[in-house]
């Protein structure tokens, strides 16, 4: 078997279990309230109009948007709770992904449990009345009953739809199969997003044939077709608890964001902590502002973040001190702030820098971002996702006068991708990127100094900030990662050769880091 | 037994009934005829709250029908309607035994009344265990009949009861309720537009136009002998028809 299936077939009982519990969680919720409103919709029109709408418009949120949207407001109230109860909860992971997709389980089943009861011959109803049923009775033996068929159809429709996006809830730090799809995306391991990909779609197929299997059997009046079905989907809910009660509280959580050097990193913390005798667990493919969050709520334990992004984003400071002076004034503001203790930086940048193709830099004749501005009215950049909505973006453009003739944002796979077929002049990289050496692309020079310092820094929560074994796993890893080792392994990784990915990545850089420790 | 008081209904601004006082006597048939909108149907579903009136009270058995919940009143009043709403889901059985279930009756009392049910209204045992979409209308009719009987109810409210059967089936499922009726002593109100069936088949015909009650009598009395001339030109169609009849026979079979 190949490697990447094989390691691809490794992680499938904990993607698909954790899959399935989500979506069946979701799903139950999502069916309980969608037949409370259904019975009020159906009862009062006065409360149809309004359920019918807010369950469509709730539909033309993309799915990724809401189970994002859900973590700023889970994380407001958790902190709401913690003030007037003593108590807060975690807003990162399941919870968030339960909710969005409950609501997104809703509108199928609402309105086809709606459309099934409205749509009733009324000579029932006219009998259910003459024979003396009282309006729950009327629900629960005539309506119901007879809706069924239509609410399955609902249900089904709803199944399928919530077992999709439940691998969306993977940047919201809830494992799924949506973390084939997510690392394999940022890895370039197509075996894994294709293997993410089928998983999820079996599972879909599978549970909307058993659902199918109930539903005929509701329709056909088949009490042991409908068993059936009920019990093969029980059975495979209770398969998936089983092993479910593995990360226990005492495990150390390491977060990770979305990309191959987070993925690498993340592995390598992970390894330091197996080492020194801990339990580690990592959530990786978070969204920027979500890791940061997550760690403030204690969500996860530690992470690696980059000092520049941190001081925009997060402290919201729009000016560009000298290196060292931010990182004193960061750390001091994270304890202070947050409670964060930021241990130190590993050694090696991850700066926003803009790079270009050395052919074409050489016909344009340029070197820095100085040169670059004369040309930029007959240029095309490319960036990723976040770039223009960031502060350095308009630093740059008002230090240099930069007046692009075209703007064009992809996923950094395919941001390199651009710039090596020519779609692109130049791309916002990053200086540790692999890529940069590998694509032999020429860094400008940034002789104005509008771009901050981005080094990457350790981030400890609060409750960990005086854990000895954290402290020891961590330690060497201070300051022993230079930027062309850390290149070097996001090239490993990047350049998609190496069949196991990051933590092979982070296994040859921890024997890089050891060997140049002992020269 | 029941005593309609000034009862009147209006749907927006389109009045269906107006003041309109009637009273039935116990093991009375009274058909209620008249043309459609004429308020008839109206009439009879504010007997059992299927309708609340607007005005007006409706009294049985002395007791005004506001006294109960609306689901106990029609529990004790057996209904019967031109589109019979058997519940699909539901046996035969389950059918007619709904309103004794709903009442609270064990199951083997309710499984001999079935039985009992069934063979009243000339259906074979074996029917029981049926679904309503494996009988005939006329058969599905005589279930409706027998479900509306179940609870052993005193009255019986029927709305165009056999007005979607073909005129053999019809003719013969009114005769035979006609016996029911006599022989469980039930009070009847049955809303027709066919003037032969109440002719045939009531003890007392009420007349109804424009939500009013235009003439109140038994059938021989509105058939020789009424002033209003629509009322009179109604109740004598039997007549006229049976002469059109008369006429085609080639020979008269009696000439007495």
């Amino acid at each position: 078997m190949n490697d990447r299936l094989a390691a691809a077939w490794a992680v499938l009982p904990l993607y698909l279990g954790e899959h399935v519990l989500l979506s069946a969680a979701a799903m139950g919720l999502g069916l309980a309230l969608s037949l409370l409103l259904t019975i009020a919709a159906v009862r009062s029109p006065a409360v149809r109009w309004p359920v019918l709408l807010v369950a469509s418009l709730v539909q033309t949120i993309p799915s990724l948007a809401l189970l994002a949207l859900f973590y700023p407001l889970l994380l407001a109230l958790a902190s709401v709770s913690e003030r007037v109860f003593g108590r807060g909860f975690s807003a990162l992971g399941f919870l968030p992904s339960l909710l969005a997709l409950t609501l997104y389980s809703m509108l199928p089943v609402i309105r086809n449990g709606v459309t099934g009861v409205l749509g009733l011959d009324p000579a029932l109803i006219e009998a259910a009345r003459g024979v003396g049923m009282t309006d729950r009775q009327r629900l629960l033996r005539v309506e119901l009953p007879l809706a069924a068929p239509v609410l399955m159809a609902g249900v089904r429709t709803a199944a399928v739809w919530v077992i999709g996006a439940a691998t969306l809830s993977t940047p919201v730090g809830q494992t799924s199969l949506g973390n084939y799809i997510f690392s394999g995306l940022q890895v370039q391991n197509w075996v894994a997003v294709l293997f993410g990909c089928v998983a999820a779609a079996t599972l879909a197929l599978i549970v909307d044939q058993l659902l199918g299997l109930i539903e005929s059997g509701i329709a056909r009046r088949n009490r042991v077709r409908g068993a059936i079905g009920a019990l093969a989907l029980a059975a495979g809910v209770a398969a998936a608890a089983l092993p479910g009660a593995g990360a226990g509280r005492s495990t150390y959580v390491i977060g990770a964001k979305s990309f191959s050097e987070q993925y690498i990193l993340s592995a390598l913390i992970a390894d330091r902590i197996a080492a020194e005798g801990g339990a580690a667990a990592r959530r990786t493919g978070l969204g920027s502002a979500i890791a940061f969050e997550a760690l403030a709520a204690g969500d996860i334990d530690v992470y690696v973040d980059y000092s520049g992004t941190l001081w925009a984003n997060v402290m919201g400071r729009s000016d560009v001190p000298p290196r060292e002076q931010l990182l004193r004034e960061l750390g001091e503001w994270l304890r202070r702030e947050r409670g964060i203790e930021m241990v130190g930086t590993l050694g090696f940048e991850n700066a926003y820098a803009l790079a270009m193709r050395r052919d074409r830099a050489a016909e344009l004749g340029v070197r820095t971002i100085d040169d670059l501005a004369a040309r930029s009215g007959s240029l095309t950049l490319g960036a990723d996702f976040e770039f223009f909505a960031r502060p350095e973006w308009p630093a740059l453009r008002d230090a240099y006068g930069l007046e692009f003739a075209g703007r064009r944002e992809f996923q950094s796979t395919f941001m390199y991708r651009a710039v090596e077929s020519r779609e692109v002049d130049l791309i916002t990289a990053f200086s540790s990127d692999g890529r940069i050496a590998a694509d032999d692309l020429v860094v400008l020079d940034d002789p104005r100094g509008a771009i901050l310092p981005y080094d990457a820094v350790v981030l400890v929560a609060a409750r960990r900030a005086a854990d000895p074994l954290l402290a020891r796993a961590l330690m060497p890893l201070i300051g022993a990662i230079p930027v062309d080792l850390m290149r070097a392994a996001n090239y490993r990784v990047d350049r998609g050769d190496d069949p196991e990915g990051p933590p092979a990545a982070a296994r040859w850089l921890a024997d890089e880091i050891a060997r140049r420790a002992r020269q | 037994m029941i005593e309609l008081r000034g009862v009147s209904r209006a749907y927006g601004a389109n009045v269906a009934v107006r003041r309109v006082d009637l009273s039935v006597p116990a093991g009375q048939l009274v058909a209620i005829v008249g043309d459609s909108g004429s308020g008839k149907t109206t009439t009879l579903k504010m007997t059992n709250r299927l309708l609340e009136p607007d005005t007006g009270d409706v009294l049985i058995a002395g007791e005004s029908v506001r006294a109960l919940p609306p689901h106990l009143l029609r529990r004790g009043i057996g209904y019967v309607f031109q589109r019979i709403g058997l519940f699909p889901h539901l046996t035969v059985a389950e059918n007619i035994g709904i309103t004794p279930e709903l009442v609270g009756w064990t199951r083997p009392t309710i499984a001999a009344r079935v039985a009992e049910l069934l063979e009243l209204v000339n259906l074979p045992a074996a029917f029981a265990h049926r679904y309503p979409a494996a009988l005939s209308g006329g058969q599905r009719q005589r279930v409706g009949v027998a479900r509306a009987l179940a609870a052993k109810p005193r009255i019986m409210l029927m709305d165009e009861p056999f007005g979607a059967l073909d005129p053999l089936t019809r003719d013969a499922l009114g005769a035979e309720y006609r016996r029911l009726h006599e022989r469980m002593e039930l009070t009847t109100m049955m809303v027709t537009h066919d003037v032969l069936e109440a002719v045939l088949l009531a003890d007392r015909i009420v007349v109804m136009r424009a939500g009013t009650i235009v003439a109140d009598g038994t059938p021989r009395e509105l058939m020789n002998d009424h002033t209003d001339p629509a009322v009179r030109a109604l109740m004598d169609m039997p007549r006229r028809q049976a002469l059109r009849v008369a006429a085609l026979l080639d020979e008269p079979e009696q000439s007495a």
